[in-house]
């Protein structure tokens, strides 16, 4: 006779847990730790971060993300990059210069309250909130390939809505041919923009002609890998335009102004000669300084993966965006 | 008797450390420059170097080299107003170690970034500025760890001192290309490039001599 005695032993953790409660275990006990320490406060830590530094360690102040709800994309023909790696190699001027700086520096970023004004040539200007940014538009899932001018890419998994959208229900004007993008300037928190040797000025700022903007591929991120962005990707939202190299994606945004004339961008105040307006990505027009024919594809792999791959026009999304470039010279519109 | 026994053990351990200074230097020299390398290969093969380990055990080794060239070019000075001679013997050692460290830089640069496409390892030798100026300074150092092996310096003779007068060109050429190599942060550059041409001031009676003499 077969006895059938339930063997609950052989559940796994992952059985038995929702599975997003299981990966978040570890912040999970962080939280109870806090509650423990007898401060309700820590959730929001970075406003009270000085009375709290005082008996938390500095792993008290980890930046915190929250799931989002979206409509997922399907599933991706490319490996994606971890999330491990979009969320430890940034170029995020403003927290540091190394690629790891910003993780280590943004940790106390404070995005809540934010406001971002969608201003300049347009019928209705108006403000959003933190609470605004994921919930004024439907948010939406998808997978881009970021190419970086320094010749690394990655496959990254965003959540965010088109740019498109918001300009729109701003009503732009006649006078409306470029959009210009401005980042947070708040010295207290951004080490890098108290710097008295740097050579970028701030705030970071960016540029899109509108047509470039109103394209359905332009997308504005408050999220990747299902929740919202981490400090140092932009937190609370970012633009992501994937056909032009990642200095363009502007992070941290809090002014959208739709303007009549070429807006100035950052890196092109800093070196005309080398990054211009346009920043399509372009495997015919190196860097002065080196080759984008080819690019490393960061994703799994480490120092020995054979991931250098061919660099395509327009990042790959050349049936999407090439017409928006028609009769012009991409030599010298780089 | 227990103070004068104290007192010869003294002596004899400052005699032993004074007779064995150089040796002593040059094995904390190995450690200092080895140790790091190794960890960092440790790391990197571990997948504990960041998202992007090629992007790190390059500058790594970079500035590795630069580092000690300046550290072996910083000897005689110190040598000469401290009076201590014997430094003079670690300047081989320091220089040697650079060479390596410069050697895995650009073998970095071939199996890690390029990825042994030949084709674009040469084309950026020769296309992009910075990296001819960063391989015409490492075929110096190359030159120079070549010709460090004793009986080759008996058999140059005075060529000798003319071909490694070459490591000044070199230390300028990589100050150089750092300069190019970077973004847009600057000022860690123009320190470095500081630090060279302060280097090479200290020598100003010798480098001019060598001008005229040729």
């Amino acid at each position: 006779m077969l006895i059938n005695t339930k063997k609950n032993h052989r559940l796994s953790e992952q059985q038995v847990t929702d599975e997003s409660v299981y990966h978040g275990r570890r912040e999970l006990l962080k939280k109870l730790g806090y509650l423990g320490a007898g401060s309700l406060l820590a959730q929001s830590a970075s406003t009270n971060a000085g009375a709290l530094d005082f008996f938390s360690s500095k792993e008290a102040e980890v930046f915190q993300r929250q799931a989002l709800k979206f409509a997922p994309a399907g599933e991706s023909l490319q490996i994606l990059t971890p999330e491990a790696k979009i969320s430890s190699h940034n170029n995020f001027y403003e927290f540091g210069m190394g690629k790891s700086d910003p993780v280590e520096n943004a940790q106390g970023f404070k995005v809540n309250p934010w406001q971002l004004s969608i201003s300049g040539e347009v019928d209705k200007p108006y403000t959003l909130g933190y609470d605004d940014l994921f919930k004024h538009f439907p948010l939406e899932e998808r997978i881009y390939r970021l190419r970086c001018v320094e010749a690394w890419s990655m496959v990254i998994p965003w959540v965010g809505f088109g740019l498109a959208e918001l300009i729109k229900k701003a009503a732009p004007n006649s006078r409306a041919k470029y959009v210009a993008f401005e980042t947070l300037y708040d010295p207290e928190q951004m080490p890098e923009q108290k710097s008295r040797f740097g050579s970028v000025e701030y705030p970071y700022v960016e540029g899109l002609r509108i047509d470039e903007a109103m394209n359905p591929l332009t997308f504005m991120s408050v999220g990747l890998y299902g929740k919202t962005l981490p400090a140092q990707n932009g937190a609370p939202i970012r633009l992501v335009v994937p056909w032009k190299y990642g200095f363009k994606s502007i992070k941290s945004i809090v002014g959208i102004k739709l303007v009549e004339d070429k807006p100035p961008t950052t890196w092109n105040i800093l070196a005309d000669r080398e990054y211009g307006f346009y920043a399509n990505v372009n495997p015919a027009v190196d860097h002065p300084r080196w080759s984008q024919a080819s690019e490393r594809r960061i994703t799994t792999g480490g120092l020995f993966a054979r991931n250098r791959i061919a660099t395509l026009p327009f990042n790959g999304y050349g049936e999407e965006v090439a017409h928006l470039y028609k009769n012009m010279d991409l030599r010298k519109n780089y | 008797m227990q103070t004068r026994a104290t007192g010869v053990s003294k002596v004899t351990f400052k005699a032993v450390f004074l007779r064995n200074r150089v040796m002593l230097l040059k094995i904390a020299i190995h450690l200092l420059a080895f140790l790091p390398l190794f960890v960092l290969y440790f790391l990197a093969f571990t997948e504990q170097l960041g998202a992007d380990p090629v992007e790190e055990v390059i500058h790594f080794t970079g500035m590795g080299a630069f580092n000690l060239l300046l550290i072996s070019l910083l000897v005689t000075p110190v040598a000469k107003k401290y009076r201590q001679g014997y430094l003079l013997q670690i300047r081989r050692l320091l220089g040697l170690y650079s060479f390596t460290y410069a050697m895995f830089h650009l073998l970095n640069f071939l199996a890690f970034e390029v990825q042994f496409d030949l084709a674009l390892f040469f084309d950026e030798i020769i296309d992009r500025p910075y990296i001819t100026v960063g391989m015409a300074a490492l075929i110096i150092l190359f030159s120079l760890a070549l010709t460090s092996i004793t009986a080759l310096r008996r058999k140059m003779g005075t060529k000798w001192q003319k071909l490694h007068n070459g490591v000044y060109l070199a230390v300028l050429l990589i100050a150089l290309h750092f300069f190019w190599s970077v973004k847009s942060d600057i000022v860690e550059p123009m320190i470095y490039f500081t630090m060279a041409v302060l280097l090479l001031i200290l020598r100003k009676d010798k480098i001019k001599r060598w001008f005229k003499s040729s």
